[in-house]
């Protein structure tokens, strides 16, 4: 069974003037149909307002299709007695930590969704450290979250909805707004649960370099799918991405740019520095 | 021209809680430089910023612009504030006029400004920024999350400031957004001579764009120099939470396998036309 289905999954708000009159209607996410298997790691890109947002918050069931149905690990979103069931199944991590925090210390905020979920208080515990430790948070679990960086923040938020047992994690921008040795910590974290824990992850993203190692890339505009693949199958097709708005890693780009100015020999698309390396055979 | 000298910024001074934020600052930021500030969270490069507007008392040391200690008694503030223009982080939180041109005319107006000034200080910040006339009148929380960041820099920009602070301008936005604020910030500059000082996590970023880098650590200056120069110390920056841009560490393998090219390159185009050369003479 796939962990997340949705089935022409489509989402209209309407838009009204200052007197309540309704304006129009906008469709933000528009016949979607996507199937993730278990244990798999999915990026999302797309421009600002392509749906990607609005798309992940139908996986936890903060909203729900206006048309069209979304399953998680088999239910329903829009069945309300799995809401509950549904949000504890698929996480969710936001961009910014600070507005995801609420313990006084690491641990107690750690705790808190388990705790909510009735879970006994030796095993809350337990969850408690293996999500630290998972999340390599655990010698600051006694801290105030205030003294800790943005990087370590996002992994304690991350800790917080490990410790609920999730099987998929939706992570909407977690590294917007931190430095770059943050975003190293947090793309390592998200990892390791992916290939240790078997974790399903979807990661919306505008970094393209830390998507190389996903399983599929799905890049939505205006509402809808319109690119599908693998990291390399999506980097190789620059022009389009371009006109997405997107981009491509650095290295992607400087291959791409030697290609065209007629060096042979490049593959499609180069993903890391050593693969440059191989391609010039140098 | 704006001058610290042998600034200190200690924050709870004489509590317990006391904790040094700035230890010794001193920076010299000469009219019309283009000028990257770096540094991770918590180095104090935000106290730093807070200070060359005034928002914010040194603890001890001066700043001075354009030849006036900024914190002498009388000292026009209200004048500081509108001459060293800062750009908060996510900008558009601060839109609150029912349409795009009330909200940038809102600066300019409260500096005392007739009418006709204001409006055409706001028109032309509304262009510098490349809002459209079709925009001046829809609501500030229609536009997209780029334009709306872009009236928000407006109405900093129609207050006429000869410095613009940026910190971050660019989270949250999609690649091409962030092109698109930092090209037009380029133009700008390249167009007025403003001075700007960007604040950014992005290296990839700041070496694009910048023609300095301050780099922050431990509340004190680790770097001040061109991006080409700051980012030789790529191993430097790393033990202090930082990095180069990629292209760095591209052309630093590069140069590791024997190959001969120029490991200053920092953009794309640069780092092409040195591999080329290097491989084909």
């Amino acid at each position: 069974m796939n962990i997340i289905k949705t089935k022409k999954l489509t989402f209209e708000y309407i838009r009204r003037d200052d007197e309540g009159n309704i304006e129009g209607i906008t469709r933000a996410v528009d016949e979607v149909d996507i199937d993730v298997k278990a244990g798999e790691f999915i990026a999302i890109l797309g421009h600002n307002g392509s749906g990607k947002s609005t798309l992940a918050k139908h996986l936890n069931a903060i909203l729900y299709p206006t048309e069209g149905s979304v399953f998680i690990d088999g239910k329903d979103t829009s069945d309300e007695e799995h809401i509950w069931e549904i949000r504890q199944i698929a996480g969710m991590v936001f961009q910014n930590p600070d507005n995801q925090i609420i313990g006084q210390v690491v641990e107690e905020d750690v705790g808190f969704g388990p705790e909510n979920m009735g879970v006994p208080t030796a095993e809350i515990w337990e969850r408690v450290e293996e999500s630290l430790r998972a999340v390599g948070m655990y010698e600051h679990r006694k801290k105030s979250p205030d003294r800790l960086s943005g990087g370590q923040k996002q992994r304690v938020s991350i800790a917080g909805v490990l410790a609920m047992h999730p099987k998929c994690i939706v992570l909407d921008e977690p590294t917007a707004m931190l430095d770059p040795s943050g975003r190293k910590e947090v793309i390592r974290a998200v990892r390791a649960l992916n290939d240790v824990e078997k974790i399903t992850i979807i990661l919306i993203t505008h970094y393209m370099e830390e998507i190389i190692h996903a399983d599929r890339v799905f890049v939505m505009d205006e509402g809808k799918i319109a690119m599908t693949g693998t990291p390399r199958e999506i980097f190789s097709r620059v022009d389009e991405l371009k006109n997405l708005r997107l981009d491509v890693p650095q290295v992607t780009l400087l291959a791409y740019e030697l290609k065209k100015s007629g060096l042979k020999g490049l593959p499609p698309a180069v993903l890391t520095t050593g693969e440059l390396l191989e391609a010039l055979r140098i | 021209m704006l001058i610290l000298d042998h600034l200190y910024h200690i924050y709870d001074e004489g509590t317990a809680m006391a904790s040094t934020a700035l230890d010794d600052i001193n920076l010299v930021i000469p009219k019309g430089q283009f000028i990257g500030l770096i540094g991770h969270t918590g180095s104090g490069k935000s106290t730093l910023v807070q200070h060359l507007n005034g928002l914010l008392k040194p603890t001890s040391g001066n700043v001075y612009f354009n030849g006036a200690d900024i914190h002498d008694d009388g000292y026009n503030k209200k004048n500081l504030r509108s001459k060293v223009g800062l750009v908060f982080q996510y900008p558009e939180h601060q839109l609150f006029e029912i349409d795009v041109f009330s909200d940038v005319c809102f600066g300019p107006k409260n500096l005392g400004l007739d009418k006709k000034e204001t409006e055409l200080r706001a028109y032309s910040a509304l262009k510098q920024v490349g809002i459209t006339d079709e925009y001046f009148y829809q609501s500030p929380f229609e536009l997209s999350g780029g334009q709306k960041r872009r009236v928000a820099i407006a109405g900093v920009l129609a207050m006429r400031p000869e410095i613009l602070i940026l910190d971050e301008p660019t989270a949250g936005l999609d690649p091409r957004g962030r092109d698109e604020i930092l090209g037009q910030i380029a133009l700008l500059k390249a167009e007025t001579g403003i001075t700007v000082i960007l604040v950014s996590h992005s290296m990839e970023e700041v070496a694009k764009y910048v023609e300095r880098i301050i780099v922050m650590n431990k509340n004190k200056v680790a770097y001040d120099d061109s991006p080409a120069k700051v980012f030789t110390n790529f191993k430097k920056l790393e033990e202090i939470g930082l990095a180069a841009p990629p292209m760095t560490y591209i052309m630093h393998a590069l140069k590791e396998k024997g190959l001969n090219v120029d490991t200053a390159a920092l953009n794309v185009n640069a780092a092409r036309d040195s591999i080329l050369t290097a491989l084909l003479g």
